[in-house]
């Protein structure tokens, strides 16, 4: 059928199973809008306050259901302003298809009202992206697009479509939406080298991220950790991929990782790596991480192989399908001496737990544990806050914790939130803190417009927490534009955006507030009140490994 | 620091040459020398490749290349089966003091003389980058006014071609 390349674009969305849009409308996208009109009652598009808003809201709907998030926006700035939220799909491996509009072909590269080169703009922070010069290339590029955002390692693509190529006419014929190619595993060869390293380690560690949750290789993973007796540990990507209270699961490893898990990745002689990259926030001073350990790395993205730290076996290839072959030379191996050291690790960290009472960080995150259902999608900004709840978290389904992982994107969690709670059809949480959410509070018009049920926890101490705990330890607490001392309401704030809120100062008081909020529709806010000196702990400092870690701290007020 | 020379076959299609080299940039790999140029076939484009670097620098300009969903192939030159060229032209002072000197060492190289005139000389040389870089240095004891060279191109001996290569 003869169509506009408006329609052939919404047409060719609906083709590759996209329900939900994010975005914003403006002039160069006008046509499209008006397809999405006539299409209404067959895609739902979602209007956020801000284009940023509507990228991380694409990411979080892509990271809850596993499929291909969508954002839309106009020309120039509209453009412009997805950039943060590609970059930071990029850095998490979301797959996301961004459409923008564009001047019309003829005024390309004339300086035209909004028009800006987005495909130059977003080429780092692509897996790829197109222009889309000619209508008849438009179906088969979103397809295209489609296809690369989901494959292999996922993320971010971006299409650009000048205004006349959505005015343009040209036939469309639907096509079957294929499933996304499986990789093939990693080669055989190297499997072997890999399961007789794994099968000579006295003291192996699973160290796994958000690979795992892509590949959905849990199953395998969790098999291996049993037959070679190994503890296992993840980086922040990885969290939820394995229920919390999982026996072998030691927690998130790293800067700010649960002691035992970190102590036992830094005592390994092996670390099976599956569907991670070896940030710096993981390792620490690269010379000095865990230094006794072969490192067998299994990832989809061969660029990922010995590119931080050296392998001594790097498999390119997909995990799950690398796992279920290595797994069939694993050997059984009870390790009872690895088991014991472990166990001291954990004895220790409980050492270290802060169990004060009253409105400690983690007295916050445990109680809202308390409230979260099975599927309850939990996101976080970035900071302090984001750090608490990973370490204090409990999750029994995969992909419900949505985090800005690589990025480190503070402004990321009300958008990512709303998208969650679309994708998810529950309520989601989102914990923040008070620097955080002054970066996308506008997003409550979202929330609110489309009665969005999210409960809000700010962990509000008044201050930029994290930049603050480094200039108390490394820079002589001069609290340089950290202290924030904004006296906002927050309760009055959502009242005035039509959602509604409290504060709060005891657990018991969130705890109410918190059932208050499950209890009812769309949006709640509840401003939790903490102290400006709590600490992140444990803390790798910068440039430290395991033996230089912080666990305890007594801070002069 | 090893030198190393890399072909990738792309597909030919606007900006491409952009998308490989902005990775270049990004991840600053030291690259000495570029060429780029539609092959047999108009739907894909070779670029060479020459740079330094240690061997896992190498290994991860390759996997970053390997990922790139608008490239085909990727080969890297080992030393005995190929064949490598680079294309000079320089442009010298002519007098007579130093003329016939010039005119020696060129011979001795290959080097051809393209244009001259009263007061300058220029000539033509194909050899490998590394027979370049030694007949300019042995021009640089004279006035050298301007040079430009094309950077290395290279080609695989014998019948089988990059696009059998199947990556890696």
């Amino acid at each position: 059928m003869l169509l506009s390349g408006a329609d052939i674009l919404v047409e060719t969305l609906i083709e590759q199973g996209c329900d939900t849009i994010f975005g914003y409308p403006g002039g160069q996208i006008l046509n499209v809008y008006d397809s999405l009109y006539t299409h209404r009652d067959r895609i739902n598009h979602i209007l956020t306050a801000h284009e940023q808003g509507a990228a991380h809201a694409a990411d979080g709907y892509a990271r809850v259901t596993g499929k291909v998030g969508v954002v839309m926006s106009t020309s120039g700035p509209g453009a412009t302003n997805l950039v943060t939220g590609i970059a930071n799909a990029y850095l998490d491996s979301v797959p996301l298809v961004a459409i923008c509009g564009n001047v019309p072909t003829t005024q390309i590269g004339t300086d035209s009202f909004q028009e800006i080169d987005i495909t130059g703009v977003t080429l780092p922070i692509t897996k790829h992206n197109y222009f889309v010069g000619s209508v008849e290339d438009l179906a088969d590029t979103i397809r295209e697009a489609f296809a690369l955002a989901r494959s292999g390692r996922p993320g971010p693509v971006l299409i650009d479509v000048p205004k006349d190529v959505q005015i343009a006419k040209y036939e469309f014929e639907p096509q079957q939406c294929t499933e996304a190619e499986r990789y093939s595993a990693a080669k055989d060869v190297r499997i072997e080298e890999a399961a007789k390293l794994i099968n000579d380690a006295k003291r192996p560690y699973i160290y796994f991220g958000g690979g795992v949750i892509t590949a959905g290789a849990q199953a395998e993973m969790l098999a291996a950790a049993d037959r070679i007796d190994a503890p296992l540990g993840c980086s922040l990507m990885g969290l939820s991929a394995i229920p919390t209270d999982h026996p072998r699961f030691l927690g998130m490893q790293g800067m700010h990782g649960h002691y035992a898990s970190s102590m036992a990745m830094h005592h390994a002689d092996l670390i099976l790596s599956l569907g991670v990259r070896f940030n710096d926030r993981v390792t620490g001073n690269r010379q000095r991480f865990a230094v006794g350990a072969k490192i067998v790395h299994i990832d989809v993205d061969g660029s990922e192989l010995s590119k931080t730290v050296n392998a001594a076996c790097g498999l390119r290839g997909d995990v799950k399908a690398t796992m279920q072959k290595l797994l069939l030379l694993l050997e059984e191996s009870p390790k009872p001496e690895w088991q014991a050291e472990i166990g001291k690790f954990r004895l220790e960290e409980e050492s270290f737990l802060d169990s004060r009472s009253g409105m400690t960080p983690r007295n916050v995150i445990l109680t809202i544990n308390r409230h979260l259902g099975a599927d309850t999608a939990v996101c976080t900004d970035v900071g302090q806050h984001q750090m608490w709840a990973a370490q204090n978290l409990s999750f029994r389904t995969p992909r419900r914790f949505v985090s800005s992982g690589g990025l480190g994107t503070m402004g990321f969690g009300f958008g990512a939130a709303i998208g969650a709670a679309f994708g998810t059809r529950e309520r989601s949480v989102l914990v923040t803190g008070d620097g955080s959410f002054g970066m996308n509070m506008n997003e409550l018009i979202t929330a609110v417009k489309y009665n969005v049920p999210v409960t809000v926890v700010i962990m509000d101490n008044g201050v930029l927490g994290m930049v603050r705990q480094w200039q108390t330890l490394f820079f002589d607490k001069h609290y340089s534009n950290s202290v924030l001392e904004r006296s906002i309401d927050y309760g009055a704030f959502a009242r005035s955006f039509g959602a509604d809120g409290e504060t709060v100062s005891t657990p018991e008081e969130l705890d109410a507030a918190l059932a208050r909020s499950f209890g009812r529709d769309g949006p709640y806010i509840i401003d939790c009140k903490i102290d400006k000196d709590e600490f992140v702990l444990p803390m790798l400092p910068p440039g430290g490994s395991m033996d230089d870690i912080i666990t305890r701290l007594e801070v002069k007020k | 620091m090893n030198r190393y020379t890399v072909a990738v076959l792309v597909k030919n299609q606007f900006g491409v040459l952009n998308r490989v080299t902005s990775m270049f940039r990004r991840r600053q790999f030291n690259i000495s020398a570029l060429t780029v140029s539609e092959t047999e076939s108009s739907e894909l484009s070779r670029i060479t490749v020459v740079f330094s670097g240690e061997e896992n620098s190498k290994r991860q300009l390759v996997d970053q290349l390997y990922k790139r969903p608008d490239g085909c192939s990727i080969m890297v030159y080992r030393d005995v089966d190929w064949v490598r060229c680079e294309l000079l032209l320089i442009k010298m002072e002519n007098d007579s003091d130093t003329r016939d000197d010039i005119r020696h060492a060129a011979e001795a190289f290959g080097a051809v003389i393209v244009d001259y005139s009263k007061d300058y000389l220029m000539f033509r040389l194909t050899d490998t980058s590394v027979r370049i870089d030694d007949f300019i240095d042995l021009m640089r004891d004279y006035t050298i006014l301007e040079i430009c060279r094309t950077g290395s191109v290279s080609l695989e001996k014998g019948h089988s071609t990059i696009r059998q290569v199947v990556n890696l």
